[in-house]
């Protein structure tokens, strides 16, 4: 048995490699806001009240086009709603927290975290204090977002542009999956997702982040109803 | 931009996290929904990893001789054989780089 703050280093070492694409990602989010015009606080506010990525650069770009805020929003919530589908995963393995444990342990669940700490789970389900390690992976994200995207804020994209460090956003969930690609139904399932995503890529809101996974899980009941 | 409106895409993405861990619970939850539930990683995250390598900053699609394509692969190649985060990582951006600043320069 594990003791907690062993399970909350654990879960600090799972997460820590993708700080390699978060930190610079981060920074670039940071510096996006400021370039774009936006009051620095009001940007550094968003890490801390929205503490999501991708939906970050979103809704600043929408706002620096001139849509509504009502759009904005919304967008936000549609981007961030694949939470839902981590969350009901997660549900199994926090079900015994209380109330409150849930309620404070939610705001920490980022893409990484959950990837990382849902194999954790899986491997050891019978550890008393499993929690720990999703917090462990969420409070390392929270604490390197925080400094990557206000350093972004304070010293501007002092990562250069043509490194193209974008595209480590990709590659660190290309890490994520890529041992899956041994079994052949997360192949179609993964395959599925990603043509999806492509093919609904304008779809109004950025829709096409749950669309595509939506229509990925119903190909993998149909395989799950195959494989009996 | 508000602070307003961050505070409702703030509450808006909370409720994203909140609502399923705080509210459902394990018997809520059949035997095959939890089967499918198996599957969401793979069905979430292509998602963000394809639109990543296949779609540029103005939202077209690339060339297929686009160098992301190329660093994608061998990022594949060696985070299937290394099982290794930092290297399929540092793999798929430095064969990238090796393309951009190197070959194609």
């Amino acid at each position: 048995m594990l003791s907690k703050k062993q399970l909350f280093t654990r879960g600090m070492l799972d997460i820590s490699p993708h700080m390699l694409s978060v930190i610079p990602f981060g920074i670039i989010c940071g510096a996006i806001g400021v370039e774009l015009g936006f009051n620095p606080y009001l940007v550094y506010a968003m890490s801390f009240i929205i503490f999501g990525g991708a939906s970050q650069i979103v809704f600043l770009q929408l706002l620096s086009g001139g849509a509504s805020s009502l759009v904005a929003v919304t967008s936000v919530g549609i981007i961030n709603s694949r939470h839902l589908l981590y969350g009901a995963v997660l549900s199994e393995y926090l079900e015994k927290l209380s109330f409150i444990k849930k309620l404070l342990i939610s705001y920490v669940i980022v893409d990484q975290g959950f990837a990382e700490s849902n194999k954790f789970f899986k491997k050891n389900k019978s550890e008393e204090y499993l929690h720990y390690h999703l917090i462990g992976t969420g409070c390392t994200m929270w604490v390197c977002w925080q400094i990557a995207t206000l350093s972004g804020i304070i010293l501007g994209s002092f990562v250069p542009e043509e490194l193209g460090l974008k595209f480590a956003i990709p590659l660190t969930f290309i890490a994520i999956v890529v041992q899956d690609l041994k079994k052949i139904d997360h192949v179609i399932v993964m395959i599925t997702c990603g043509l999806s995503s492509l093919l609904f890529f304008d779809a109004p809101f950025k829709s096409y982040i749950i669309i595509s996974p939506l229509i990925a899980l119903f190909v993998a009941s149909l395989l799950l109803r195959l494989k009996k | 931009m508000t602070l307003v409106s961050i505070i409702f895409a703030g509450i808006l993405t909370y409720f994203t996290r909140m609502t399923m861990v705080a509210l459902i619970s394990r018997e809520m939850l059949g035997d095959k929904v939890k089967a499918v539930l198996e599957y969401v990683p793979s069905a979430v995250f292509p998602a963000i990893i394809f639109p990543g390598i296949f779609i540029n900053d103005f939202g077209t699609f690339i060339e297929m001789n686009d160098p992301k394509i190329f660093g994608a692969l061998v990022a594949v190649i060696v985070g299937y054989f290394s099982k290794n985060i930092i290297a399929t990582i540092l793999a798929g951006l430095v064969s990238y780089w090796f393309l951009i600043f190197v070959i194609f320069s």
